[in-house]
């Protein structure tokens, strides 16, 4: 598993994530997948729908968020390819939070934010049966 | 009868449909013959206890039908129902 993204719009997730620290920040990709191979072409960065209080260790994007989204995607001829956040002070690996809440086939790329500064992302897909998540490797474009 | 719209992550459990005209007169009857249908579908919108996942929403046009009556809610012929997901994660 693959996904191309160009470099500019890896930046601006990373700055993203900074700009949102000490909270979580997260957003949407949008593009195509072509033969096994997912190309992020723009995104869309949305706020942080959880009570603020627990925006620190939580992110949520809601469903009339994520509606507007797939119009968006559907105006641009693209696709919802995956999510991205931030997780500050913390490891870009996939939680058990993230785990339970996640659905299959989207692309989960996550961000580490340390002490306001972004560090490496790394990409996730959750597995068919709900337990694991496999690593898809990021290409910068 | 009502037709049903799969989100892209959940198509594949669907035969890669994006969407399928259930019979049904509420949201409840259409969600349980796309499950009959398509029993892979189930664990992604219902959890172990046969509850619907919290991330799984359902809108009748552009209105989410927790804002009506739910998965009571009527729907008549031709009526377009929506699968969306809220996304969530954290630490």
């Amino acid at each position: 598993m693959k996904i191309h993204i160009p470099s500019h719009l890896l930046d601006k997730i990373q700055t993203h994530g900074e700009s949102t620290y000490p909270n979580e920040g997260a957003g949407l990709m949008l593009g195509k997948e072509e033969n096994g191979i997912r190309v992020v072409e723009s995104l869309i960065f949305l706020e942080n729908a959880r009570e603020e209080e627990n925006q620190h260790n939580r992110y949520l994007i809601t469903a009339e968020d994520m509606l507007q989204g797939e119009k968006e995607a559907s105006r641009r001829s693209s696709s919802i390819l995956g999510i991205f956040h931030s997780h500050p002070d913390h490891p870009n690996l996939p939680s058990e939070y993230d785990r339970e809440f996640a659905i299959p086939w989207y692309s989960y790329l996550i961000t580490s934010v340390y002490k306001s500064k972004p560090s490496a992302s790394r990409c996730w897909r959750l597995e068919d049966g709900r337990e694991s998540f496999s690593e898809e490797s990021i290409q910068a474009i | 009868m009502p037709i049903l719209k799969i989100p892209t992550p959940l198509r594949p459990y669907a035969e890669g449909q994006s969407t399928l005209t259930l019979p049904g007169e509420i949201v409840e009857d259409v969600l349980e013959q796309a499950v009959d249908t398509y029993p892979t579908l189930k664990k992604h919108l219902f959890n172990d206890e046969g509850n619907l996942r919290p991330f799984v929403n359902l809108f009748l046009g552009e209105e989410n039908v927790n804002q009506l009556e739910g998965l009571k809610t009527p729907l008549s012929d031709g009526d377009i129902l929506l699968i969306i997901p809220s996304i969530a994660g954290g630490i």
